[in-house]
């Protein structure tokens, strides 16, 4: 897919890629083989029909080929964009044995602009409404689609969000750049529009708790999606100083409160000259990206392994990569220094070597002796994870948690050890990605339908 | 969107603003706060709940006009609506009876220290409250805080309402007077908090402060309001925003403070220049 110039692209916020015209989305179809099993459907969290669509584009019927995919998946647009399709859809394509294989990411993108910016978007028919009330907790993903699902099995459902936009990690964490803010908020209207009711500024735990909505405000089951949350820190000395941003402060200011906007917009970010970004995921890829696009001279990338270890996508580092990004491998940070006033001047670093595979089969990094060296920066972010945020979980002392905070449910149906609720995304695994919380969405809408059907709690052995 | 049902000008630069927000006023407790933002440009701004009304399903929201935010929010009247009002975050005060207490507000921590005086009188406390600010016309609620305190000090900076002197003055004296006296709630200004500790960790009488840390979300999900209690990083949204206030680490709160001063304050000149443009 043709893209913006690294160059260029590197200090804007307009999205990387252009997306297909309608002759080389059909051509790119073209090559599907229309295998007689098809594979690629298999590796679907949220089970498209993959083959169907993509016959569609083939007849040129574009806006019929989105709406195949929405009988599945309420967030096309936000899927053609983000989704790791090389390890799913795309890693069973038969084309992929022996060159590349169907590009069905970048297909599903297109038919759903294409529906959009033809300005019709169907609505599937209203189900017959079944007197049912379902709350989800969290308008990320996972939120999201299981409301999408819910409404078309004719329930009413409403949307819990704590923050003031909905749309989650979608809208506070993924970049303007790798997916338009106006790309989400279509695919929440278009929840909206089959009836969903969203309503934002609601932070569940304290506003309301999940005991109130199934007593007093009558709902007949709960979904909780609300991601992990808090952000870790690398426990490193002088991490308080001012230019220390976790990768979700520095995200959120830049993505859901448009900080790169100040002063037309009213909050700041510190734009720093030279910026350190510490890990090697997505997250960490976005942070180093939305820093150089602030205007830093230079933006390390700091990874304590070496760059086969590290968990982003391929493409993101490619990106990264081409965008002038410094790649800093085997390297770690050793303490934060400050200018006297509070504000970070350097950080010191000390290089690392892989030895023996640890727990994860990677080969755990040790540092080397005497190899400590000084990077000057005036902003860092630690980009290393997340852990469970227990806002809403410590209100609910009959909710079982692991050790870790996150919520104990069921991976095929969301049932927790809490009758009538439900749970899955991040907040159940731990990060990971928008698809595989779009399809554990999936899985408890499933498992609310069953479960308002037979009015059955069983976890079937699951519980601890 | 959220209706400003009643505006009062509390002194030069403190106002009041009723909001209605019925399922915050239900839940809110004293000590916890809110996050509101202007409008679709806005900031998000931290400010503590100064007082709600269940019944009438609103919350006080006590306010200094500082930088632009707070100078755009003042210009918003009764009828007006605020875009978002998130709440009620962080943890609650911790009230019981304690036996004798003192709640200090300094300048517009007065406002939030006035409902934690107020439950704490409730519980069975006996409460001296002191109360400063620079000069008279930044004092406030005088009455409010007579009512739900045993005894009341008025102190200011130049000595034009009260006694001439800072807060620390009358709780030291306090403090030095009457053995009994088991806790002091303290909240206004950094300064102000970081040196009624020192006062009262000579005395060793537990003391709460209230800590006004930049937010983002208030929910714990970015740590921009990190602070150092005992030695360990806690978040004052979701961890506070009350802490033993000898154990917090001032002067790393007080430059955190300051993070944004340069951007701040080209913001607030900038609001100014288009002000008068209009």
């Amino acid at each position: 897919m043709r893209e913006q110039e690294a160059r260029e692209r590197a200090r804007n916020f307009i999205e990387v890629p252009y997306g297909y015209t309608p002759e080389e989305a059909s051509e790119e179809a073209s090559r599907c083989l229309n295998c007689l099993k098809p594979t690629c459907r298999s590796g679907c969290p949220v089970e498209v029909d993959i083959p169907s669509f993509i016959q569609l584009i083939k007849e040129g019927k574009f806006t019929e080929a989105a709406w195949k995919i929405k009988e599945k998946n309420a967030l096309p647009a936000v899927c053609g964009r983000v989704c790791p399709q090389e390890i799913q859809c795309e890693s069973m394509c038969i084309l992929g044995k022996k060159g590349d294989p169907v590009a069905i990411g970048n297909l599903e993108r297109f038919v759903s602009d294409y529906e959009a910016s033809q300005g019709k978007l169907q609505m599937p028919e209203k189900p017959a409404p079944t007197g049912r009330k379902i709350a989800v907790i969290g308008s990320g993903p996972g939120g999201l689609t299981c409301a999408a699902d819910l409404i078309r099995s004719g329930h009413e459902v409403t949307l819990f969000e704590a923050l003031h936009k909905p749309g989650g990690v979608l809208v506070y964490g993924i970049p303007e750049f790798r997916l338009p803010k106006a790309i989400v908020e279509r695919e929440v209207e278009y929840i909206k529009n089959l009836g969903v009711e969203v309503k934002v500024n609601a932070v569940i735990g304290k506003l309301f708790t999940i005991d109130e909505l199934l007593g007093d405000y009558g709902y007949d089951a709960c979904f909780i999606a609300t991601g992990a949350g808090l952000p870790v820190f690398m426990g490193v000395p002088g991490e308080n100083l001012n230019g220390v941003y976790s990768s979700n402060e520095f995200l959120t200011r830049a993505n859901l409160m448009k900080a790169y906007l100040f002063p037309e917009y009213d909050t700041p970010i510190k734009r720093g000259k030279k910026v350190a970004v510490f890990g090697g995921g997505n997250v960490a890829m976005d942070s180093a990206r939305v820093a150089l696009r602030l205007g830093a001279e230079k933006v390390y990338l700091v990874y304590r392994r070496s760059e086969a270890e590290m968990p982003a996508r391929k493409a993101e580092i490619h990106h990264a990569h081409e965008e002038g990004i410094e790649f800093m491998l085997l390297t770690a940070p050793l303490k934060f220094l400050d200018d006297g006033k509070g504000n970070l001047n350097s950080v010191e670093c000390i290089k690392m070597e892989l030895g023996e595979p640890d727990a994860s089969g990677r080969r755990k990094p040790v540092p080397v002796k005497g190899s400590q060296f000084t990077l000057e920066i005036d902003v860092a972010i630690p980009a290393i994870g997340t852990r469970s945020n227990p806002l809403l979980t410590k209100t609910m002392p009959d909710l079982n948690l692991n050790k870790r905070g996150y919520i104990i449910a069921d991976h095929e149906t969301g049932m927790t050890t809490k009758p009538g609720v439900f749970a899955g995304g991040d907040i159940v695994t731990g990060s990971a990605t928008v698809i595989l919380a779009m399809g554990a969405g999936k899985k408890a809408a499933r498992g609310i339908n069953d479960y308002l059907k037979w009015k059955f709690w069983d976890t079937g052995g699951f519980v601890q | 969107m959220f209706r400003i049902s009643r505006k009062m000008e509390l002194s030069d630069a403190v106002l009041l603003f009723e909001i209605e927000a019925h399922d915050i006023a239900r839940k809110a407790k004293a000590g916890n706060f809110f996050v509101l933002r202007i409008n679709e440009q806005g900031e998000r701004i931290p400010l503590t709940i100064a007082d709600f009304n269940k019944e009438n399903g609103t919350i006080t929201a006590v306010f200094q006009k500082m930088g632009k935010t707070t100078h755009q929010l003042a210009e918003l009247g009764e009828g007006d609506s605020i875009h978002d009002v998130i709440g009620p975050l962080g943890m609650h005060s911790h009230i019981e009876n304690f036996g004798k207490v003192i709640c200090v507000g300094g300048g517009v921590g007065i406002a939030p220290v006035y409902p934690i005086a107020r439950a704490l009188k409730e519980a069975g406390n006996t409460v001296l409250s002191v109360i400063g600010a620079r000069t008279k016309n930044l004092i406030f609620w005088e009455e409010k805080m007579r009512e739900v305190s045993d005894d009341l000090i008025i102190v200011t900076d130049d000595g034009s309402q009260g006694r001439k002197a800072v807060v620390t003055v009358p709780v030291d004296e306090l403090l030095s007077e009457d053995k009994s006296i088991q806790r002091v709630i303290a909240i206004g200004p950094a300064i102000m908090m970081k040196f009624v500790c020192v006062t009262t960790e000579k005395h060793q009488v537990k003391t709460i402060v209230s800590l006004n840390s930049i937010m983002v979300d208030g929910t714990g999900m970015c740590g921009a309001c990190r602070v150092e209690v005992g030695g360990e990083t806690k978040f004052a949204c979701v961890d506070g925003p009350e802490f033993d206030g000898h154990q917090v680490d001032f002067n790393l709160l007080m430059a955190r403070q300051r993070m944004y001063g340069e951007e701040e304050k080209a913001a607030f000149e900038r609001y100014q220049i288009t002000r008068e443009v209009k």
